[in-house]
C-alpha cells in the first residue's frame, strides 16, 4: 500500500470516553490540533494522557466518541490504521524488540522495504542515514536494542517514527532522557518540524510546555480541566491546575555535611553488555550525610556503575570501598547485607517482581530475615503489618496490599521500591533516575524522602538526567562522560549551563 | 461489580467452552462414522458407573498429581521441566533396585527406603539439567528431553539385563520385566475390590507440602521470585542459580517418587510402559491446575477420567482409543483458551456493561 503523503491539517478528538475495569480512564475528552500547531498534554500520572494517546494510535478503541482527521471521521481498528493515517507516536515505554538490532527494528515497520521474499535492509539503512543526518539524531543501526541505554532507545524510537513517514507526531515525554542542550535542540528541531507537521506532546516538564507548545490541555482524573493558549499562562498556573494544588519541589539547602567517606570508588573499570569498558577508570567518593548527584547523558556508564556497586555486574578493575571495605565483585546479597540500598533504573522489571503482590515485594530483600520468617516459615502477619504500615506511610495508592505490584502506576511502583529500600534502614542509598516519568506530586514526595534520609546522615548517590533534580538535591555534582567523571562541581557554583557543557564532554577549562 | 453477574458470567463461559469442545469433538467423531452420543456417554459416564472404574480413575490420578506437583515447583521457579517422563523411569529403576537388593528387610524399613530411593533416582535426573541451566545456561527444554531418551533406553536395558526376572530366562518367554517384588514394598489397598492404594495419602500429603513450601516458607518465596522475575530476584539478593537447581531436584524427586509409588502400589514389579506418558500428561495437568495444588488435584482426577474413558470407548463404542487422544487434545485447547478468556477483565467489563444496559440496571450497582 502506497502511504498517503498528504498533510494532516487538523486532528480533532470529540467526546472520547474509555473505561477500564473499575476505572474511567478518559471521560468525555475533546481537543483539536490545527496545522503546524503544537499541543501540550499535561496531567499527573494516571490522569488518562497515555490512554488517550493509545486511542489515537489505534491500540485501544474508545467506548464512546470519535476522531476526525482533516474533518473526516476516522476509525482506527489497529495501530496500522492510525499509522496509515499518518499518526506516529513515540511511546513512553519503548516499543522495540530487545534482541533485534536498531536496523531490524526499523525494518519491522518499514513496509516499503518488504517484498514477498526479501527484505531490503540496505534501503532501510539508507533511510535511517537520511533521517538521522537530517534531524541530527545519531544512532548505530547495528547495535542491538538490549545493549542500548534508555536514552539511546528513545532516540531510536524517534528515528523509527520519522523513518516510517509519520506526518503527525505524538510524543510521550520526549525529553526525559536528554541533556538540557539536547532538549533545547530538540525543541528547536520540533519547532522547525511544525512547518511540515503538527505535534501533540505529553510532558511533566512545564518549562518545555512553555517553550514548545502553542496550546495546552490539562487532564485530571480522565477529564479536561483546562484548555487554553500556552502564552497566557505561567508554568506555576499550569502546575497548580494540573495537581489541583500548589507544588513546591523541595531544595537541599542544609549546611554542608562533613561526614566520613561512605562510598569510595577508585579506578573502577566495568564492561557493558556489548563488551566495551562502559565505566573506564572512574573515581568518585560520597560521604555519609551527603547527596552526590551524578549527571550525564544516559549511556555513559551510569547503569554499569550502579550495577557494579550493587554486585550485579562484574568488576574488571578497581575498588569499591564501602565504609572502608572493598565490595567490588561481591554478591548482591553481600552488598545488601553491608547496608546498601538501591533504587534501580528499571523499576518495572528489576525493582519489583511485577506479578507479586505489593506486600510480597516489600520483603524482596528480606524473605529470610528473622523479622519476616522463623525457621524458614514466613510470618504472614508481620508481612501484612509491614505492608499496611508502608502503604500508609508512603501514601501508595492501591485498593489493598494484595494488589499485584505490576498493576500499579509508575509513581506508585516507585513508592513501593522507595518504601522498601528506606524502611530497610540502609547505610547508603544508590538512587538511579528515581523520578523518571513521575508527575510533580510524586517527584516532590520522593525528593522529600531522599532529603530526609540525607539529614539522617545517610549518603546518597543520585544518578539522574534531570538537571533540576540534581541541582535541587545535591551537595556536590559529578558529571559522568564516557565512563569517567569529567568534572565535579559544588552546589554553590553549579548551574545547568556548566553541567550541560560537561555532560557534552567538554571539560571546564576548555569551555568558552 | 455485582457478585451475581460474576458467577453468571463465569458459568456461561464455562458452559460455552464445554459446548464448543463437544461440538468440535462431535464433528471429528462424525467424520470417522462413530456414534457420537454413545461415545460421549461412554467417556463421561462409564468410568464413574461403579466402584472398580472409579478406582481405576483414582489410581491414574495419583501419579499425575505427584508429577504435576513437582512440575509446578519447577515452573513456578522459572524452569520448564519436560523431563518428568525420564525422571519417573529413573525413580522406578531405583525403587525396584532397592526392593530387589534387600528382599529380607521388614516393610517398615524397606518401603520408605524404596520410596526414598525412587525420589533420589528422579532427583538425580532432575539435578543434571538444573545444574546445566544454572551454571552453563543450557536450555532445560533441550537437556530434559534428551535425558528422557537416555532414561528410556537405560530403563529398557535394566529390564532386559540386570533386573530381568530369572523365571523369564528359565521359561524362555523373555518378557522384559523384573520379578514380582517382595510384599514388603507393596502399598496397601484401601478399598476392597478396587486397586486404590495408600499412594492417595502420599499424593495428598505432597500437595499440602508443596503448598506449604511455595506459599508459606522463605525458600518457596525465593523460588517463586526467581521464576516470576529473575532480574528482580537477583537484585533482591536471591541466589537464582541455587533456586533453579533446587527446583529441578524437587521436581525430579516428585516424578521419581511417582514412579516408585506406581510400582509399589499398582504393578508390584517393573514392567515396560509404566510411565506411559504420565510425565507428559503431568505437564498438562500442572498447567490446567493453574500450577497450584488445589487445582492440580481435580485436574488429575479429570485426566484420569479421560485415560480410563479412552480405554472404554474402544471396547464399548468401537471408537479407537487414539480418537480419544484427539478429543483430549481438543479439550486441552478449549480449556486453555477459556482460561485466557476468563482472565481478561476488560472483556468481562464490556460484557457486564452490555448486560447492565440490557437488564436496565444502573452501572454502579
Amino acid at each position: 500500500m502506497e502511504p498517503n503523503t498528504g498533510k494532516i491539517t487538523s486532528l480533532r478528538v470529540e467526546h472520547i470516553t474509555k473505561r477500564f475495569p473499575g476505572v474511567l480512564a478518559c471521560s468525555d475528552i475533546s481537543l483539536s490540533v490545527g496545522e503546524g500547531e503544537v499541543l501540550a498534554l499535561v496531567g499527573e500520572n494516571g490522569a488518562g494522557k497515555t490512554t488517550l494517546m493509545n486511542i489515537l494510535m489505534g491500540l485501544y478503541r474508545p467506548d464512546e466518541g470519535r476522531i476526525l482527521i482533516n474533518g473526516e471521521e476516522t476509525v482506527f481498528r489497529s495501530p496500522g490504521d492510525a499509522f496509515a493515517a499518518g499518526l506516529g507516536m513515540v511511546h513512553q515505554q519503548y516499543m522495540l524488540v530487545a534482541n533485534m538490532t536498531v536496523l531490524e527494528n526499523i525494518a519491522l515497520g518499514y513496509t516499503r522495504a518488504w517484498s514477498p521474499l526479501a527484505l531490503d535492509l540496505d534501503m532501510v539503512r539508507a533511510r535511517i542515514d537520511e533521517i538521522s543526518r537530517k534531524y541530527g539524531l545519531a544512532v548505530d543501526p547495528d547495535a542491538y536494542v538490549w545493549q542500548l541505554s534508555v536514552g539511546e532507545q528513545q532516540r531510536v524510537e524517534l528515528v523509527k517514527t520519522l523513518c516510517l513517514g509519520a506526518r503527525f507526531l505524538i510524543l510521550d515525554e520526549p525529553t526525559s532522557a536528554l541533556t538540557p542542550q539536547e532538549t533545547d535542540e530538540l525543541i528547536l528541531l520540533l519547532r522547525k518540524m511544525t512547518r511540515e507537521l503538527s505535534i501533540i506532546f505529553i510532558s511533566h516538564k512545564l518549562q518545555e510546555v512553555k517553550n514548545l507548545s502553542d496550546k495546552v490541555v490539562i487532564l485530571r482524573r480522565g477529564e479536561v480541566v483546562f484548555e487554553g493558549s500556552t502564552a497566557d499562562h505561567s508554568s506555576d498556573d499550569i502546575a497548580a491546575l494540573m495537581t489541583g494544588r500548589e507544588i513546591h519541589l523541595p531544595r537541599n539547602d542544609a549546611p554542608e555535611c562533613e561526614g566520613k567517606p561512605a562510598l569510595d570508588i577508585r579506578g573502577l573499570k566495568v564492561r557493558s553488555d556489548r563488551g566495551f569498558l562502559a565505566v573506564d577508570g572512574l573515581d568518585l567518593s560520597v560521604c555519609a550525610g551527603e547527596i552526590v548527584g551524578l549527571a550525564g547523558v544516559s549511556g555513559n556508564g551510569q547503569r554499569e556503575l550502579a550495577e557494579a556497586i550493587n554486585g550485579l555486574r562484574e568488576v574488571e578493575e578497581g575498588e569499591i570501598l564501602f565504609f572502608g571495605r572493598n565490595i567490588a565483585d561481591h554478591s548482591p546479597r553481600d552488598v545488601i547485607d553491608a547496608g546498601m540500598g538501591y533504587i534501580p533504573e528499571e523499576r518495572n522489571t528489576e525493582g519489583i517482581v511485577p506479578s507479586f503482590s505489593m506486600k510480597e515485594n516489600f520483603i524482596l530483600k528480606d524473605a529470610g530475615s528473622p523479622r519476616f520468617s522463623a525457621r524458614s516459615f514466613l510470618k504472614l502477619e508481620e508481612i501484612d503489618r509491614n505492608a499496611d504500615r508502608l502503604r500508609t506511610e508512603f501514601d501508595i495508592r492501591s485498593p489493598d496490599t494484595d494488589a499485584a505490584a505490576g498493576s500499579l502506576s509508575g509513581g506508585n511502583i516507585q513508592k513501593v521500591i522507595l518504601a522498601r529500600e528506606i524502611s530497610r534502614m540502609p547505610r547508603f542509598l544508590v538512587a538511579v533516575y528515581p523520578t523518571r516519568g513521575l508527575d510533580m506530586g510524586a517527584a516532590e514526595f520522593i525528593h522529600r524522602r531522599l532529603l530526609e534520609k540525607r539529614m539522617e546522615g545517610i549518603g546518597i548517590l543520585l544518578i539522574s538526567e534531570e538537571l533540576e533534580e540534581i541541582l535541587d538535591l545535591s551537595d556536590r555534582i559529578a558529571v559522568i562522560f564516557k565512563g569517567r567523571i569529567i568534572g565535579t562541581l559544588d552546589r554553590g557554583t553549579a548551574d545547568s549551563r556548566k553541567i550541560g557543557i560537561l555532560m557534552a564532554g567538554v571539560r571546564n577549562d576548555e569551555a568558552v | 461489580m455485582t457478585k451475581q453477574f460474576k458467577i453468571l458470567y463465569r458459568t456461561v463461559l464455562i458452559l460455552l467452552a464445554v459446548a464448543a469442545a463437544m461440538l468440535a469433538g462431535a464433528l471429528i467423531l462424525w467424520t470417522i462414522g462413530a456414534d457420537v452420543t454413545k461415545t460421549y456417554s461412554v467417556i463421561i459416564f462409564e468410568p464413574l458407573k461403579n466402584k472398580i472404574q472409579i478406582g481405576e480413575v483414582i489410581i491414574r490420578a495419583i501419579p499425575l498429581t505427584v508429577i504435576a506437583l513437582g512440575l509446578s515447583v519447577a515452573y513456578r521457579s522459572g524452569i520448564i521441566n519436560i523431563g518428568a517422563e525420564g525422571q519417573m523411569a529413573m525413580g522406578i529403576i531405583a525403587a525396584t533396585a532397592v526392593a530387589l537388593a534387600f528382599p529380607g528387610l521388614p516393610k517398615a524399613v524397606l518401603l520408605p527406603l524404596a520410596l526414598t530411593a525412587g525420589a533420589i533416582g528422579g532427583a538425580a535426573w532432575g539435578f543434571i539439567p538444573g545444574l546445566l541451566k544454572a551454571k552453563l545456561h543450557v536450555s532445560e527444554l533441550l537437556s530434559t528431553v534428551m535425558l528422557n531418551y537416555i532414561a528410556a533406553q537405560f530403563y529398557t536395558f535394566c529390564l532386559r539385563g540386570p533386573m530381568l526376572d530369572p523365571a523369564e530366562i528359565t521359561m524362555g518367554s523373555g518378557t522384559p520385566q523384573s520379578m514380582r517384588l517382595t510384599k514388603a514394598i507393596w502399598l496397601d489397598r484401601l478399598v476392597p475390590g478396587t486397586r486404590i492404594h495408600t499412594g492417595v495419602y502420599i499424593a495428598l500429603f505432597l500437595a499440602f507440602t508443596v503448598w506449604l513450601l511455595l506459599w508459606r516458607t522463605s525458600w518457596g518465596y525465593r523460588m517463586r521470585a526467581a521464576g516470576a522475575g529473575e532480574r528482580a530476584a537477583r537484585y533482591g539478593g536471591i541466589g537464582v542459580a541455587g533456586c533453579l537447581v533446587a527446583a529441578m531436584v524437587i521436581s525430579g524427586a516428585f516424578a521419581g517418587l511417582a514412579g516408585a509409588v506406581e510400582v509399589a502400589g499398582v504393578h508390584r514389579r517393573a514392567i515396560e510402559g509404566i510411565t506411559s506418558g504420565y510425565g507428559f500428561s503431568g505437564i498438562v495437568v500442572a498447567l490446567f491446575g493453574g500450577l497450584h495444588p488445589a487445582g492440580i488435584i481435580p485436574a488429575s482426577f479429570f485426566f484420569g477420567l479421560l485415560i480410563v474413558g479412552a480405554d472404554m470407548t474402544q471396547r464399548m463404542a468401537g471408537v479407537p482409543a487414539n480418537m480419544v487422544l484427539v478429543l483430549q487434545g481438543i479439550i486441552i485447547l478449549v480449556i486453555v483458551a477459556t482460561r485466557m478468556v476468563l482472565a481478561n477483565p476488560y472483556l468481562e467489563d464490556r460484557v457486564r456493561r452490555r448486560y447492565c444496559r440490557l437488564t436496565g440496571r444502573s452501572r454502579e450497582e
